[in-house]
Parts: C-alpha cells; sequence; structure tokens
C-alpha cells in the first residue's frame, strides 16, 4: 500500500509541472526567439535546426544520400511550392519529422507546439507560392455520395469503413484519428505513396462528402450487430466455421443423447 | 392328425420361400406391404430427377431473369426431394428393428447375419427395379446439376472468346459519365479508370486504368516505343492472376527512397510494374498486365491505337501455349 502511495506521489509530482508549464517536448529543437518575432522568421529558425538536414537549404531538397548534422544521413523532397497545405499536414499529424528518411511516415505525437507549428508551415509556404490550408465543410457534403466516392477512390487501400490496409512496400493507415482537415489535404496532396486527387477529379463538393463520410465511418451503424472489427469476410468466415459450426455440433450432440436416453 | 396338417403346411411353406431362407428363419420380421408409401417414394424420386434436370436447363439460357436464384432453387429442391424420398423409405418401407448390444462384424457368421438383414429389410417392396431404376434417375439428374457449373471455368477448345475485346485503332476512351478523356487533363501521380465509347462496359476486356508519368521514366519492352504518348498509359484494369479490378495505385512521393509507382491488385496484392509494361513486381499474377497501346488524336482526345499486349484477365492453362494473339 505504502509503495502505491509513493508511486502515486511521485506521478503527482510529475504530472503537476507537466499540467502547469507545458514544456517544450524533447525529441525535436525548439527556438527561443524574442517576442514579436515574425511567423516566417521563427520558422526559418526552427528549419534550420529541424529540417534541413533532409530537405536543404531553403527546402531545395536532398536528392542523393548526405551526411549532415547529429551523422544523420539527409535525404528528402524539395519543399518549393508544395505550400502551407502540405507542410500543415505532414506536420500536424506528427509524420515530420521523420527518424529515417527510407521509413514510412505515420501518425506520431506532434512534438512542435501549436505556435512553432504555424510559424514552420509559414515558413514552408513563402518559399514559393503554393495551395494553401483546404477549409473543407464536410456539414455540407452527402453521406451517400461520400460513400459511393470513398469505395471508388480510397476503399482499396484504406478499406471500406477506413480501417486501413495495405499495398505492396506500405501500409494504407487507418483513419480513425483523421481530422477533416487532414483529410483534406491527404486527398490532394497524395502523402507518401497515395495517389494524388485533383479538383477535376474529385470535385470538393465530392470531398465534402468523402470527409463526412469517414467521419460517419469512425462509428458506423452496425446494423448487423457485432462488427468483428469491420474488417470483412475473413474473420466472419472465421465466426462461422469456427464458433457457429461448434455450435451447431454441440446442438446436435445434445439432442442426440436426449433421444437415446 | 394335427402333426401332420402341420407338416404338409409346414413343407408348402418352405417350398414357396426363396430357396436361400430355407435352412434359417428370418431375423427381421416380415412387414406388411405399403405400395401407397412405394408410390409417394417414386413421386418425390420423379420430382428429384426433374428437378436435378432444370439446373443444366436454367444455366444454358442466360436471358431467364434471375437465373442465379432458380438454379438455386431447382438444386435445392432436388436435394430436398431426395431427402424426403430417403425418409419415407426409412419410416415406411425399410422394416426396422432394434437390436441389443453392437453388431460384432468379426466373426463370419455374424457377417452373414449382417447381410441377411439387409436383404431381408428390403423384401418389403413390391416393385424393387423400379424403385431402384427412380433413385438411380434422380441421382443421376443431381450429378448433372452439380456438374453444371463446370461449364462456366471457360471455354476448352475454342478460345478464341477469351481475346475478344471492344478495343481498335480509333476507339475513343471515356470516362464513367461517357466524357472522352483530353490528353492534357491526365494528371501524374493519380489514376483514372477509362472504357471504350459505345462498347459494353460489362465485358473483361473493357475497363482500362490510366495513369501518366514523365516521358523519361518510361521504361517500355521493345516494341511498344510509341504506345505512351506524353507518358500517358493504358493498362487492362482486370487482374491477370484471378480477374479482380485493379483499384491500387501506388505513386511515390520521393522517388530516391521510396518504391516505384505500380499498380496493385486488392484481391492478393499482385503488383505490376507501369513503367515497364505491367510487368509483375510482387504476387501471385502469372504475366504481364496486358498494355493497350494509345494516341492523341488532333483534337488532343485519348484514342487506343490497337489492341492489348496480351490476353485480357485471368490466366487459363492455355495462355502461354496459345500466344499473345490469335
Amino acid at each position: 500500500m505504502r509503495r502505491v502511495l509513493a508511486g502515486l506521489f511521485v506521478a503527482g509530482l510529475l504530472l503537476v509541472p507537466a499540467a502547469a508549464a507545458d514544456p517544450p517536448s524533447p525529441g525535436v529543437t525548439h527556438v527561443e526567439v524574442p517576442p514579436g518575432t515574425a511567423a516566417v522568421d521563427w520558422g526559418t529558425q526552427l528549419f534550420g535546426a529541424n529540417c534541413v538536414t533532409c530537405h536543404g537549404p531553403h527546402g531545395k531538397g536532398i536528392f542523393s544520400p548526405v551526411r549532415g548534422a547529429g551523422d544523420q544521413t539527409g535525404l528528402g523532397p524539395s519543399l518549393s511550392g508544395v505550400g502551407a497545405r502540405a507542410a500543415d499536414f505532414y506536420l500536424r499529424t506528427g509524420y515530420m519529422p521523420l527518424d529515417d528518411p527510407h521509413n514510412q511516415p505515420h501518425r506520431s505525437r506532434v512534438l512542435f507546439s501549436d505556435r512553432e507549428l504555424a510559424a514552420l508551415v509559414a515558413y514552408v509556404a513563402s518559399l514559393q507560392p503554393g495551395p494553401p490550408v483546404p477549409m473543407p465543410h464536410p456539414e455540407r457534403g452527402k453521406l451517400a455520395e461520400g460513400q459511393e466516392q470513398f469505395t471508388e477512390h480510397c476503399a482499396g487501400c484504406h478499406q471500406i469503413v477506413a480501417a486501413g490496409g495495405y499495398v505492396t512496400n506500405a501500409v494504407a493507415p487507418p483513419l480513425d484519428k483523421a481530422t477533416p482537415v487532414e483529410i483534406a489535404e491527404a486527398v490532394r496532396i497524395g502523402p507518401y505513396l497515395m495517389p494524388r486527387f485533383s479538383d477535376e477529379h474529385v470535385s470538393d463538393a465530392q470531398l465534402d462528402s468523402i470527409i463526412r463520410y469517414v467521419t460517419y465511418a469512425k462509428h458506423p451503424d452496425d446494423r448487423g450487430g457485432w462488427a468483428l472489427g469491420h474488417l470483412g469476410p475473413v474473420p466472419e468466415g472465421l465466426v462461422t466455421w469456427f464458433i457457429g459450426i461448434a455450435l451447431l455440433v454441440a446442438t446436435c450432440t445434445v439432442v442426440g443423447r436426449r433421444l437415446h436416453s | 392328425m394335427r402333426w401332420l396338417i402341420a407338416l404338409v403346411v409346414l413343407v408348402l411353406g418352405r417350398l414357396r420361400r426363396r430357396p436361400r431362407l430355407d435352412s434359417e428363419e428370418r431375423i427381421v420380421p416380415p412387414g406388411t406391404r405399403d405400395r401407397h408409401a412405394e408410390n409417394v417414394v417414386l413421386g418425390l424420386f420423379g420430382c428429384a430427377t426433374l428437378c436435378g434436370g432444370a439446373v443444366p436447363a436454367i444455366y444454358a439460357f442466360d436471358s431467364i431473369p434471375n437465373q442465379t436464384q432458380f438454379l438455386g432453387l431447382a438444386l435445392g429442391l432436388a436435394f430436398a426431394f431426395v431427402s424426403a424420398a430417403c425418409i419415407v423409405i426409412s419410416k415406411r418401407l425399410v422394416v426396422t428393428e432394434e437390436i441389443e448390444g453392437e453388431y460384432g462384424l468379426s466373426h463370419p457368421d455374424e457377417q452373414e447375419d449382417v447381410k441377411r438383414i439387409v436383404d431381408e429389410s428390403g423384401d418389403r417392396l413390391t416393385r424393387k427395379r423400379l424403385l431402384v431404376l427412380a433413385g438411380a434417375g434422380a441421382g443421376t439428374a443431381l450429378g448433372a446439376a452439380l456438374i453444371t457449373p463446370v461449364a462456366s471455368l471457360g471455354p476448352v477448345l475454342d478460345v478464341s472468346s477469351l481475346y475478344r475485346t471492344p478495343w481498335r485503332r480509333g476507339v475513343r476512351l471515356v470516362d464513367e459519365g461517357g466524357r472522352a478523356f483530353l490528353a492534357d487533363d491526365i494528371e501524374e501521380d493519380t489514376f483514372y479508370t477509362a472504357y471504350p465509347e459505345h462498347a459494353d462496359r460489362e465485358q473483361m476486356g473493357a475497363p482500362l486504368v490510366v495513369v501518366r508519368l514523365k516521358p523519361e521514366q518510361l521504361q517500355l519492352p521493345d516494341g511498344r516505343r510509341h504506345w505512351a504518348p506524353d507518358g500517358i498509359l493504358a493498362y487492362s484494369k482486370i487482374c491477370t492472376h484471378a480477374g479482380c479490378a485493379i483499384a491500387l495505385y501506388r505513386k511515390p512521393t520521393f522517388t530516391p527512397v521510396e518504391p516505384k509507382p505500380a499498380l496493385v491488385c486488392p484481391c492478393h496484392y499482385s503488383t505490376f510494374d507501369v513503367a515497364n509494361g505491367g510487368d509483375v513486381l510482387f504476387g501471385p499474377a502469372g504475366r504481364p498486365l496486358p498494355q493497350l497501346p494509345l494516341t492523341i488524336d488532333s483534337s488532343g482526345e485519348l484514342r487506343a491505337a490497337g489492341n492489348f499486349s496480351g490476353p485480357v484477365g485471368p490466366s487459363w492453362w492455355g495462355v502461354r501455349r496459345h500466344g499473345p494473339r490469335s
């Protein structure tokens, strides 16, 4: 009991400062700037401290491996013209910074504060004119159209209720944590191996519907009862064979015994 | 005198019986004959034969509405009639007797008993041969019904239908809504589904996947140098493994570290290299995805420049023997 109390006390001590001051997370380099510094300038410094090893000076990209700061091998695409849209997506999802440029980026904890993030996005957007962060309106979308469009363009990889799946050499992530803005960004950018869908291909109105459907699919209305993780026919078949048929055999055995006795 | 009469009756009775029952008494008690039940069994076998025979008949006519449902109904009824006939036989026509203990099959005498039990069980039947014939008829019809779907495995002798596609030189590519594709509208890093203009889209050879690469990325096989104008490539959308629709396009964001652009089938992850003529990179597919040669006409629209590089759709036993085009 004592030990538990002591443990709780220590945990409390650790939590109090976190709640009070919200210190910058380790893992990325935070840059102190005097108050009143323009976001783009702060972003420049943050970029220099965290991103330049892979994306190169002025975000021009590094196309053959270069030994950079901290003994890291730098290799990364150019950021010219990607605009605030891509920067916002990759940073807000925690896709960037990436440990190893050969890895697939995946959703992880965001290590920059909101203001640092905005500064970095402003810097990347200032490199070259590029698309802004989109403002989707999922409430204007139609659920049925969303499902249709999602089935046609997205479900092949992300699975019909956006539970995620595989492509050869990559993982199509589940979309349960994706916000409407992130979905709108991803559709237009095509992060990592995902295809890109322009507004001629998927209109803004259709995109609103898709976002509405993905939001719905986080908690779909399972008319059939137990959804088995929405994984489709394979687990359903397993349940049928191993549970359903076992129950049937058991019932037959009981009925047979009764007839005999 | 009484003994004499008894003896005469016994001798007459013995003479009337079949010789094999001469020496021993019956194991299974004789039952009364039931012609009514026999008629019912004959009728049920007849119905089963009709239903079983209906399956290939329904299968043969594609024009029948709800064909699949009727096939299922006919097959299900055929099974139901056969089982009903078996139930009537066992309940009404075969003499049953409970025995204590288990059959011992080791001793030759006991085996003989079992044989006799089986023989005697059937001797209530008055029209044995007719019943056996009816049962055989039902079984044959049911067997034919079960074998019928084999015809769907495809043509055996004349495979030319497997090569038939609606694509030939000059056919325009249109989208789902029937609008023509302009070459300039095809973007990189994404994929489009295209169909032949004025043709049945349900045909195996109809749907295409259209993608665009940078012309310098192309590594097409010899002889396909002009098949991808401005880097626009068209492939059959049907996987060469099991015939699923190819719905996945993976495209690298940053080529130095990411896998190369490929079309992926969602069923078994067969992966086809779009830059290199649909070559198989991974998965169970045994041959490349058929490529369709394209041209851009004077108004900038995409048109086919010929037929596919190989047979479209899932592979079959003779696919390599028959070569690319018949």
